[in-house]
Parts: C-alpha cells; sequence; structure tokens
C-alpha cells in the first residue's frame, strides 16, 4: 500500500471525525460522519480488505447515518445552532485526550513486542467474503446465531418498547 | 502499477463517463419521444433531423437559465446537493463489465472482488443528495420529498440486497465479470433456453431466478424513484418535490443524476440477468477486436432495452399511494425475496451441480 494514500485517507478520516464534534449544526456533523467512515473504508480497502471496507459504506454511511439524519433533519436545529460552546468541558475533555496520548506514546516505547519488525502479511489467495463465510459458518458457528438472536431479542424490544398503546 | 493499466484505466473512465453523458442526455430525448409516441403525439421533433438536436438545445436552455437560489436555503449544503446526487450513480458503473476485451484488455474498469457489494454500497450514497437537497432548500414541499425518498430508498435496499443473492449463490462469486462468465457457461438466468436447455434443473432454477430478477427490477424502479414509484417527486401532491427549490445546472444536475441511476441500474440487471455483454453465437475479444466491439455493442444495445421498459412502464401505470408503496416493499417483496432464497439453496442442495 503507498504511504501516501495511507496518509491522505487517514488524515481525511480524522479530520471529518474532528468535524463530527466540532460542528454545531447536527446535519453537518452527522454528513462528517459519513465522510469519515468513507475515509476508514478506504483504509480498510488498501489493506486488501474489500469486504469489510464495502460493508462499511453499506451498512454505516449507506443506511444507519440515512436513518440519523432522517431523524436529526426532523428535530428543531436552531436551539442547538444557538448553543454556546462550554469552555471548561471542552478543556477538560481535550485535556483527557491528551493524557491518553501521552499514556499509549510511554506504553508503545516501553513495549518489548512493538520494537520488532513483523513480515509483511501474505496476500490472501481466496476472495475475503469465501473467508469470512467459512469462519463465520464453520468455526465460530454458534457464537454467530447467538448473537443473531441476541440481536432479534433487541430488534422485538424496542418494537415493543416503541409501540404506542391502542387506547 | 504500471504505466501500461494506468492509461488503459484512464481511457476507459474518460470513454464511459462520455458515452454513459450521452447516453443520458439522449435518454432524455428517448423518454420524450417514447411517451409521446405512448400517448399519440409527436414530442419534439423540431430541432435537427427528427428532434435529434434537442439535448443540445435542452443543455443550452438549462445553462442560460439563471441560477436563483433561495433566501432562506442552507447555501452551502444547497450547492452541494446536486452534485452528490449525480456522483454515487455515475461511480457505480465502475464495476459493470461493458465489454469483453478489446486488444487483451479487460472492458471493466474496476474488476473488484466485492463487485454487486460495491454497486449497493455506492448507489446507497446517492439518497444523501435527495435528503440534504431537500433539507437545505428549507421550504416544507422538497422537506417531504426527502423525507419520502429516505424512507422509499432505505425500504427498497433490502430488497434489492436479497434479490440478487440467488444469484450469487449460483455462481459463487461476488465478482460481476464471474457473473458474466457463468452465464456464458451455463445459459442467461432469465433466459433458460439459451445454452443447454435439455437440463431440467436449469428449467427449475429458471423460476426463482425469474422471481429474483422481478423483485430486482421493481426494487430498482424504487431506488431510481421512477414510476410507479416516484413518489419523492410526484408533481401533484409535492409541487416538484425534493428539487422544487432548485434551477438551471442544479436542476440539471438532479436531472443527470436521475437517468445516470436509471442506466447504471439497467446496466447491473443486464449484467446480472441477461448475460452482459454475451450474445448467443459471438465469441469474446479474444477472437479478434471486431468481436470485441460487438460485445461492447451488445452490451449498450441490451442496456437501451432494459431503459425503454422503464420509458415504457412510467407512461403506461399510475403511482402508489405512499403507504401502499411501504406494505408493498415491507410485507410482500421483502417476503418474497427471503422465501427465493431458501429456494435456490435448496435446489442447489438437493439438484446435481450445474
Amino acid at each position: 500500500m503507498s504511504p501516501f494514500l495511507f496518509w491522505l485517507f487517514a488524515s481525511l478520516t480524522l479530520i471529518f471525525g474532528a468535524a463530527v464534534v466540532l460542528n454545531p449544526n447536527p446535519v453537518a456533523s452527522a454528513l462528517s460522519l459519513v465522510a469519515s467512515f468513507l475515509g476508514l473504508s478506504a483504509l480498510f480497502m488498501s489493506l486488501d480488505a474489500f469486504f469489510i471496507g464495502i460493508i462499511q459504506v453499506l451498512v454505516y454511511a449507506g443506511a444507519v447515518m440515512v436513518l440519523f439524519l432522517f431523524i436529526i433533519m426532523l428535530l428543531d436545529l436552531r436551539a442547538e445552532e444557538r448553543r454556546r460552546i462550554n469552555w471548561l468541558a471542552a478543556a477538560g475533555g481535550f485535556g483527557v485526550a491528551v493524557i491518553l496520548l501521552v499514556q499509549i506514546c510511554v506504553v508503545i516505547v516501553h513495549f518489548q513486542a512493538a520494537k520488532q519488525t513483523f513480515p509483511p502479511l501474505a496476500r490472501p489467495t481466496s476472495a475475503d467474503v469465501w473467508n469470512i463465510g467459512q469462519l463465520l459458518f464453520m468455526n465460530y458457528n454458534l457464537p454467530f446465531q447467538v448473537i443473531g438472536v441476541l440481536v432479534l431479542v433487541a430488534t422485538v424490544g424496542v418494537v415493543l418498547l416503541s409501540r404506542r398503546e391502542p387506547r | 502499477m504500471d504505466w501500461f493499466f494506468i492509461i488503459t484505466s484512464l481511457l476507459k473512465i474518460t470513454i464511459l463517463l462520455g458515452v454513459i453523458l450521452f447516453m443520458v442526455s439522449y435518454a432524455v430525448y428517448a423518454e420524450r419521444r417514447v411517451s409521446a409516441f405512448i400517448q399519440d403525439r409527436l414530442g419534439p421533433n423540431r430541432v435537427g433531423p427528427a428532434g435529434l438536436l434537442q439535448p443540445i438545445a435542452d443543455m443550452f436552455k438549462l445553462l442560460l437559465k439563471e441560477d436563483f437560489t433561495p433566501r432562506s436555503a442552507n447555501t452551502f449544503y444547497y450547492s452541494l446537493a446536486p452534485g452528490l446526487a449525480v456522483a454515487p450513480a455515475i461511480i457505480t458503473i465502475a464495476v459493470v463489465p461493458f465489454g469483453s476485451t478489446l486488444f487483451g484488455v479487460p472492458m471493466v474498469v474496476a474488476d473488484v472482488n466485492v463487485g454487486i457489494f460495491f454497486v449497493f454500497a455506492i448507489s446507497s450514497l446517492g439518497v444523501y443528495g435527495i435528503v440534504i437537497g431537500g433539507w437545505a432548500s428549507n421550504s416544507k414541499y422538497p422537506f417531504l420529498g426527502a423525507i419520502r425518498s429516505s424512507a422509499q430508498m432505505l425500504s427498497y435496499e433490502l430488497s434489492l440486497g436479497l434479490a440478487v443473492i440467488p444469484v450469487f449463490l449460483l455462481v459463487g462469486n461476488l465478482r460481476l465479470t464471474s457473473v458474466v462468465r457463468y452465464q456464458i457457461e451455463h445459459g442467461w438466468f432469465i433466459a433458460a433456453f439459451v445454452g443447454d436447455w435439455m437440463n431440467p434443473w436449469k428449467w427449475l432454477l429458471a423460476i426463482p431466478m425469474i422471481i429474483s430478477f422481478l423483485v430486482f427490477m421493481i426494487a430498482i424502479f424504487a431506488e431510481t424513484n421512477r414510476l410507479p414509484f416516484d413518489l419523492p417527486e410526484a408533481e401533484q401532491e409535492l409541487a416538484g418535490g425534493y428539487n422544487t427549490e432548485y434551477s438551471s445546472m442544479k436542476f440539471a444536475l438532479y436531472f443527470l443524476g436521475e437517468y445516470a441511476a436509471m442506466i447504471t441500474g439497467s446496466a447491473v440487471v443486464v449484467t446480472l440477468f441477461f448475460g452482459g455483454w454475451h450474445f448467443p453465437g459471438i465469441p469474446d475479444g479474444y477472437h479478434g477486436w471486431v468481436f470485441g466491439l460487438i460485445n461492447i455493442a451488445v452490451f449498450f444495445t441490451k442496456v437501451a432495452v432494459v431503459i425503454f421498459v422503464f420509458m415504457w412502464v412510467r407512461w403506461t401505470l399510475p403511482r402508489f399511494r405512499w403507504d401502499q408503496l411501504m406494505r408493498l416493499g415491507w410485507l410482500f417483496f421483502f417476503e418474497i425475496a427471503l422465501v427465493n432464497i431458501f429456494l435456490v439453496a435448496g435446489i442447489l442442495a438437493y439438484g446435481p451441480r450445474l
């Protein structure tokens, strides 16, 4: 993978990720998140993980964020846009982020396994969709089914909670 | 990544883009002529021979119109939205094989191994152009159109995705070129009589394939906001829908996006069900560049036929009501597509390997 492309897409992902937090307008935030997802998906694709990358776009950018946008647009945004930034809270959040970054750097410097260079990953010989299917339905079949049941229960719960009782 | 690859790719992209834009402008002309023919009128026949220069006149008209922005519109998003509507429709065509080979170069811009997912993922981004346009116009009717559109596209995306699973169960690969290769060897999915028609299993498989095709085609109608599912722009109810406040080239971009989505949708339908660039008796491009060109011509002819069906339906059927559309999508097509997958899986599990 070309380092130029990595830096391009990584910085796009980070810039739009920051824009999600910084934008006063929720619609702009949601769109920035979409752009951030696109950058992330490009990063996945540059690692030859086409399936994960494209699912990122299909599920998050194409479906989940459309629903988010759908709800946000129905709200009254003027109250949100007038909101002032709480500088104290912003400084606190920034401080926590900086502390986390410093911590990560310190840990990495002292981490022995991080010092050695790993051999480059072998290119997958079969299509990644096939690999994922094999893993999901052969090795991890039971966890996969259990997660499916959990998601189904959650869906039924949401339907039950959001349904208005007929009077 | 050599220079040959980059140059041929750039050539393919440029030519394909030109062809798509040409097809869009003449699809508009064809739409007007076809509608006129269906309604027993003449249609545009004044500019040039048989009105063939009408698209050029239309383009100049749209360019010279005043580009008006409503005062209360959110200017940045108002200008961004038409672009967001066009780009996904055109990017999608990149993975569709539009010919076999020409001088040994495969006639597809990007032959990725997640082909159909790429089509779905990118075309699902098309809804942003409409939603943002309706919202940024800051006006009631466009907003209603945008809300309708996003609900409709989300609902029909499910049927769209489920409808093609049988095709890929058969092919065993998501690459669109493999879909075409499979159909060359085993006959087109929609037409069991092409290829080895003596095989009874093929006729059995043709039943779910036809169901699959119908669900996919109808979902494409809903995805491209074409009649009978053009509720986002229902003129009688919404004064024009999401593009009411747009004028001049921005309106033209929305128009272009709609037609480009229709063309790419037709191209995907042709690739998945009508054998792509294959026609019985015509060899592929390895047998000479003439055949390569013929393959490309065959592909675009098939696309034109599907586009004609789009227009035919538009000028024949009335529009669905809003609740009917949602009920049809969720309670009918979704279930049919789901059952269809089990049907094909059952036939594949118990039948001989085709």
